[in-house]
């Protein structure tokens, strides 16, 4: 940042939905199209009151669904326009098909995903499985553990998003209330700081230019289709590059660490904890409160970057650490599945190096059920249970009440 | 709502508007006979006429797999495929960029563009109808065209909300016990215009230079229009493809397709068949009805007329009514 800058920074008292909006604002984008659903609705209102008195140059539509929402994105990107939106849960499930068109005809939407529960029964708190529902439509998915990161990794987005070597859209998630709707302390970058790092639009064979026609989202058969679908794998294995790079500009003009995953206390630890999102801050200070008390050495692996899934620095944490177990934590259920999503991916990730920990696999939070202090606790426990070689249960319900 | 000035700018005649460059280019794969690439084609001369350059957004359905099968593609101006059900919203945004680029000088000043969507009936009465919906009610600055073939014919045959009553579709096929499709089709145009927009019109390209005033009212208007245009389907209503303009003439002269506009709320028929010929006329051109010829069924035939009758009375009413003064 230019040291002339560098006094504008601010602290204030904000919440996620509100760090979210003022991130919109700073970027300014062409577009912003959206549809109202809690807990996303107040991001909206903010950005609404900023269109109504004049602090951002955009074309707001507010659109009659989150399908129209995404479709009218898809239109604006293509259009040669930086366009932008947010959604949550069912909004987000309402998205569905367009999502992968987005991804599709590589266009570099980026939007905010409140991370809400999927009905039925309908249920309007923070749960994961909106964006785990949406993990295979091409998107890059980030998740924020708090309502700075989620400023933060929306600033960086834009920058992954047009990236020409990416191309693909990106959705940051934060869970819905315990983030999107809880006042913490947030460091506000100054407007012209953050207008210079995302920079201009870059903009790739715009649909406006009337000179030049180009046929998007054209009819690929067989002959062809697949080939469209390897590149975008391209694409998104080209992010994981690029989101590393654009992590490393945004600590040197910014000075706040951004990697695909963050470890904490991961080093000397005996068990290792994966989360993703705001329960990550939780797992902190039980770590911290049970080397204090117990000397029990716990580690935390704060998922950043779910897609594409950064394997590698998963088990480059796991393996310099003196893991004898690892505690993977699922805020989203999959059905008729072993574990939870991220179960899956860590599991795939320790074949990848052909290790294998025991892991015990958590579901928590599900429709915004508390995971407090003596849950995470107990999950440890679970852990230390089965790096001792005790039968501990496959899958394990955090207060669940039964 | 802003004035139409329309009556100083004249569409050139035929053989003027012939010498534009096509923009729709041939070697399409649309059949023999297909309603859709005519009235694409109309469209487009005028807009060539005009000056207007036209971006256009295309739902999923006939027009949109027969122009645009990779790596090739007939179209030679800005086009861009979203879904079935979201042509007005893509459209939607594609204008709201346009206007937020213009305002920051991002875009070039001497161009006149228009924004179009384009769907068939099924993208439209049908599964896009939220998303018009909405479109419309926004206000954006484009013309939604609906190329009405009265079926999923993309699909095969299958039945949409516009399929008039007793039409042989396949997923309410004419049997033992079904006549075809029970229920008459939606009055669409009627419904566009209920949104109170700036300017609606029904069209049928065998009346071009009705079908071309409108489209030029619709270029020329500010905000959103609405176009029903009548797309005549040789495979989907089993008729001849040599007597695609001859059917659609058939559907104007019967009043089963009357051709009509709604202008800043005043309704107007533009073309009043002299001696309206019954409905048999048109229906005997059509595969798609020839149960209703085996006897027995005439008062099947009666009952569509008076569907037509209704329709062609509630349109005379709303032209005095929006028309009287006060």
């Amino acid at each position: 940042m230019r040291p002339e800058l560098i006094k504008e920074v601010k602290y204030v008292p904000y919440s996620g939905n509100m760090a979210a909006a003022e991130a919109m604002r700073q970027i300014n984008p062409d577009v912003v199209a959206a549809y109202p659903i809690t807990p996303q609705t107040e991001l909206m209102q903010f950005f609404a009151d900023f269109v109504a008195n004049g602090l951002v140059d955009t074309e707001y539509i507010p659109v009659e669904s989150e399908h129209s929402a995404m479709s009218a994105c898809v239109g604006a990107a293509a259009a040669g326009s930086r366009a932008m939106t947010a959604t949550a849960g069912p909004g987000l499930a309402y998205m569905w098909e367009v999502l992968g068109i987005a991804s599709g005809m590589r266009l570099p939407i980026v939007m905010t995903v409140v991370n809400r529960a999927l009905s039925a029964p309908i249920n309007i708190h923070g749960d994961q499985s909106d964006m785990m529902g949406a993990r295979d439509q091409g998107w890059i998915q980030i998740f924020s553990e708090n309502a700075e990161e989620q400023y933060d990794n929306l600033i960086q987005a834009i920058k992954i998003a047009e990236d020409e070597r990416t191309r693909l859209p990106v959705m940051v998630g934060m869970d819905g209330f315990v983030i999107s709707h809880s006042i913490e302390r947030v460091r506000l970058l100054p407007d012209k700081a953050v207008e210079e790092f995302v920079g201009e639009t870059k903009v790739m064979y715009p649909l406006l230019d009337v000179d030049n026609p180009v046929t998007h989202g054209p009819v690929a058969m067989t002959d062809s289709y697949m080939e469209f679908k390897r590149q975008q794998r391209e694409a998104m294995m080209n992010a994981y590059k690029v989101i590393r790079e654009v992590g490393e500009a945004f600590e040197e003009a910014f000075g706040k660490k951004y990697e695909h995953i963050e470890t904490y206390k991961t080093e000397d630890a005996d068990y290792i904890l994966i989360v993703i999102g705001s329960t990550a801050g939780t797992a902190k200070y039980v770590i911290d409160k049970l080397r204090d008390e117990k000397g029990i050495k716990v580690g935390l692996i704060k998922i950043r970057t779910y897609r594409p899934f950064p394997y590698y620095d998963v088990m480059d944490a796991i393996e310099a650490s003196n893991c004898k177990a690892v505690g993977v934590f699922d805020r989203a259920e999959t059905f008729g599945a072993v574990g939870g999503p991220l179960y899956s991916d860590v599991a795939t990730a320790m074949y990848l190096r052909n290790k294998h920990y025991p892991i015990v696999s958590f579901i928590y939070g599900l429709g915004g059920r508390d995971t407090n202090v003596h849950h995470i606790e107990e999950a440890i426990d679970k852990v230390m249970q089965a790096a001792a070689g005790k039968e501990v249960p496959f899958i394990n319900y955090l207060n669940l009440k039964e | 709502m802003a004035e139409i000035k329309t009556a100083e700018i004249k569409v050139p005649p035929l053989k003027k508007l012939t010498n534009y460059p096509e923009k729709l280019a041939p070697g399409h794969r649309l059949c023999a006979g297909c309603g859709a690439s005519i009235i694409i084609r109309q469209m487009f001369m005028v807009a060539n006429a005009l000056g207007y350059e036209l971006i256009i957004a295309n739902a999923t359905g006939c027009v949109e797999v027969c122009t645009s099968i990779y790596p090739y593609t007939s179209w030679r101006s800005p086009w861009i495929h979203n879904a079935f059900e979201n042509a007005a919203a893509t459209i939607s945004g594609v204008e709201a960029a346009y206007k937020a680029l213009k305002r920051k000088g991002k875009l070039p000043t001497d161009k006149k563009v228009k924004f179009v969507a384009f769907g068939g009936d099924g993208g439209t009465y049908d599964i896009g109808f939220q998303s018009l919906s909405g479109a419309l009610e926004r206000g954006h600055d484009f013309i939604y065209v609906c190329y009405d073939n009265e079926a999923y014919m993309n699909t095969g045959i299958q039945r949409s909300s516009a399929t008039p009553k007793y039409a042989n579709t396949t997923t309410q096929p004419v049997g033992s016990e079904s006549l075809g499709k029970p229920q008459h089709k939606k009055w669409m145009p009627e419904v566009a215009a209920a949104h109170g927009i700036p300017y609606v019109a029904q069209v049928a390209p065998s009346h071009w230079k009705d079908f071309m005033e409108k489209f030029k009212k619709a270029l020329l208007t500010e905000g959103p229009s609405y176009i029903n245009a009548f797309a005549v389907c040789p495979r989907g209503w089993r008729s001849k493809e040599e007597e695609g303009i001859l059917v659609t003439k058939m559907a104007v002269e019967t009043n089963y397709w009357p051709l009509f506009e709604v202008e800043n709320g005043k309704w107007r028929i533009t073309h009043r068949p002299k001696n309206p010929k019954p409905i048999e006329e048109y229906l005997k051109l059509q595969g798609r009805f020839k149960h209703l010829f085996k006897p027995g069924n005439e008062d099947k035939i009666k009952e569509l007329q008076e569907e037509v009758n209704r329709r062609w009375e509630w349109l005379n009413k709303m032209e005095e009514i929006s028309n009287r003064e006060e």
